[in-house]
């Protein structure tokens, strides 16, 4: 009998590795990745006749008890029945994340085995050329937020001349409410790998690396120690899987800069720079990492490849709506009931994502907003709701799809405090290349904190400011700060006036 | 404290520092971008990237001084002073501010006696915060060394702290 309990940061940080420990004193325990559901880790598996039962939430004191009940297969009040048949793990079309919370991140077999490295196979037997259109074909756009068509870029850079190119995996992943490019380096690290090598292949290139935030130890190590097992499996190295490509990669930390999730800036802290954002063009994709031509892609988009040229591109473009092909990994942070990790098609209303799949907000209080993107994406109301996921849908309502992250807030949220922090998160993260972001951020904390004075002159000065920030920015840092600012002071403007009134506490 | 605690004490520039510091050097010199391994290096080994070692690295990456003091003092990550023993890191990012991050920081900062990049008087100590963990969906979150906590309120940050022994 196996026993699974998770080796997610996540499921760690509400006790699993007390858990796995007790049970492995009777049980051969694996650790696996997260499936997601971040509200029922610690999540233990028993897979029996091929089937996988869950029980959860079970924390440290419950393991002894869960661990009678898998002894003698008695009932038991956290008993989930089989995980799979969850509504919340039904409902989702899980492709990028399907072995994720399945197998050992670390076991190539098990990897191979769940349908790993088809996608690499196939990739080879076809050539550099069909695996650009097969990409561009389906539709994949660039998961980290900005959107940019995946095969456009690879192109450019298969197109491009030089002794050297590179795949950079930009895995740092800084905005609050995002946990899918973490969740999916420590869960399966292989699929990643494998992506990037494909990537390789794709555009010519024989080094990849990985820049992983620092705040991330756990997905460092796991992608450490995955690179070194794909060496040993004849993955990476001179000959991948014997064709003769040569592609090899390595892990990258970075040093707590969230303005190096910008792809330029990662670039020169990758070369031992100050993350400074630089001007483009050249774009990276000509001269990127030390000056020669670079695909810089995000976790999410090269985790989906190996997808794609397993089941082929049509596959994946059937699924999505407008120009948003394929499936997200939709994040459900912060106050809300059901928080966690749930890939779907683009499309689903962000009504239907966060009140029938969240179960609404943790506090049991009505829902006030969220915020999407991350802290540099706007707030939503809840009126506005009803948008479809999507990249488009979401501009069209001053909003960021970003990382995919939703944050949401209960009614006690102050929206001022908000945009203060979005201000405030900016200035001491600008990289200070540019003025509008270096000193409007600063002074956008100002103003702000006179308007809460009661000084309602400064909104004027603020809407003005931020579309200085907006438009003269250099990067999203500056350009994008403006929106959680200005969506807060838009939908919620009680919360900017009358400030001299003694506030609604959160405690009430 | 006590006075030889390692991770409190300045390194005495001497051979030894500077022969751990040519190993270190000499690890990631031909690596492409081999500045930031060198200084995550340094200060696992020193808690801190002393001073003495900047112009060392210069000279071995062929960089001035100020290129590598620059790149030093641009990442939150790279100290110039030693942090206490343990370092206690609370989130302070949206989705844990949505779930009372600022109120439990309150309540932290409070019991310990000490505000933000602060330690401990024994040294045992030092409060950082952190945007973001990646623990968004178990909010608010905390971390100490290897340890992590989700749903974090005061009593299991005190536990925590207690369990380090700090």
């Amino acid at each position: 009998m196996r026993v699974w309990v998770p080796l997610d940061a996540a499921a760690r940080a509400l006790g699993a590795d007390e858990v796995a420990e007790a049970l492995s004193r009777e049980f051969t325990v694996t650790r696996n990745g997260t499936r997601g559901m971040v509200w029922l880790e610690p999540l233990v598996e028993v897979e029996r006749d091929g089937v996988r039962y869950g029980y959860g939430p079970v924390m440290p004191e419950d393991a002894a008890s869960v661990a009678g009940a898998i002894r003698t297969g008695s009932e038991h009040p956290l008993a989930l029945g089989p995980v799979e048949e969850l509504p919340w793990m039904k409902a989702q079309t899980r492709l990028t994340f399907a072995r994720v919370g399945v197998i050992d991140p670390l076991s190539v077999d098990e990897y191979e085995a769940h349908g790993g490295l088809a996608g690499l196979r196939r990739a080879i037997s076809v050539g550099p050329e069909k695996i650009v259109d097969e990409v561009t074909e389906s539709g994949l756009r660039g998961r980290g937020g900005a959107g940019f068509p995946t095969g456009i870029k690879w192109k450019t850079v298969a197109g491009a001349k030089a002794v050297r190119k590179y795949i950079v995996c930009n895995a740092d992943e800084g905005d609050s409410g995002s946990f899918a490019d973490r969740m999916l380096m420590e869960g399966d690290p292989l699929v990643l790998i494998e992506g990037m090598t494909i990537a390789g292949i794709a555009v010519g290139a024989v080094q990849g690396y990985v820049y992983i935030r620092s705040e991330y130890p756990d997905a460092i190590r796991l992608m450490q120690a995955a690179i070194v097992r794909a060496r040993q499996a004849g993955i990476l190295g001179q000959s991948v899987l014997g064709s003769g490509h040569a592609y090899d990669m390595e892990v990258r930390v970075g040093a707590g800069a969230y303005v190096c999730g910008e792809e330029t800036s990662l670039l020169n802290s990758l070369e031992g720079k100050r993350g400074i954002v630089r001007a483009k063009p050249p774009i990276p994709a000509l001269e990127g990492f030390l000056g020669r031509p670079t695909v810089v892609n995000n976790v999410i988009s090269l985790a989906s490849v190996p997808w794609i040229l397993t089941h082929g591109a049509a596959e994946y473009a059937r699924l999505g709506v407008g120009r948003s092909k394929g499936t997200i990994p939709v994040q459900l942070a912060g106050n809300v009931r059901y928080g966690g990790l749930f890939e779907v098609a683009f499309g689903m209303s962000l009504r239907q994502i966060i009140e029938e799949i969240g179960g609404g907000t943790a506090s049991g209080r009505p829902v006030k907003a969220a915020q999407v993107g991350g802290p540099l994406g706007s707030y939503i109301p809840h009126w506005n709701f009803d948008l479809p996921f999507g990249y488009e849908e979401l501009a069209s309502k001053e909003g960021l799809l970003g990382h995919a992250g939703i944050t949401v807030f209960d009614d006690t949220a102050d929206m001022l405090k908000l945009a203060r922090f979005a201000m405030e998160f900016c200035a001491v993260e600008s990289c200070g290349k540019c003025t509008p972001c270096r000193i409007g951020s600063i002074r956008g904390v100002e103003t702000i904190d006179r308007i809460a004075q009661g000084d309602e002159t400064g909104i004027a000065i603020l809407t003005d400011l931020c579309n200085t920030m907006k438009w003269g920015s250099l990067c999203a840092l500056g350009g994008f700060a403006p929106f959680p600012v200005m969506s807060a002071l838009t939908h919620f403007p009680e919360d900017f006036s009358g400030r001299r009134e003694p506030r609604r506490e959160a405690a009430e | 404290m006590s006075p030889d605690d390692p991770a409190m004490t300045v390194p005495a520039i001497d051979a030894d520092f500077l022969l751990r510091l040519d190993e270190i050097i000499a690890a990631h010199k031909g690596r492409e971008g081999p500045l930031l391994p060198i200084l995550h290096d340094i200060q696992a080994e020193w808690g801190h990237v002393p001073e003495a070692a900047q112009p060392v690295i210069a000279e071995a990456l062929g960089m001035t001084r100020a290129e590598v003091h620059g790149v030093v003092s641009f990442y939150h990550d790279f100290r110039d002073h030693p942090h206490g023993r343990h370092v206690l890191r609370l989130c302070r990012a949206e989705a844990c501010q949505s779930m009372g991050a600022e109120a439990l920081a309150d309540e932290v900062r409070a019991a310990l006696g000490i505000d933000w990049h602060e330690t401990t008087p024994d040294g045992r100590l030092t409060l950082e915060p952190v945007f973001c963990l990646g623990l968004c969906a178990c909010a608010p979150s905390a971390q100490m060394g290897d340890r992590l906590l989700g749903r974090a309120d005061l009593a299991k940050v005190q536990k925590l702290v207690a369990e380090a022994g700090a």
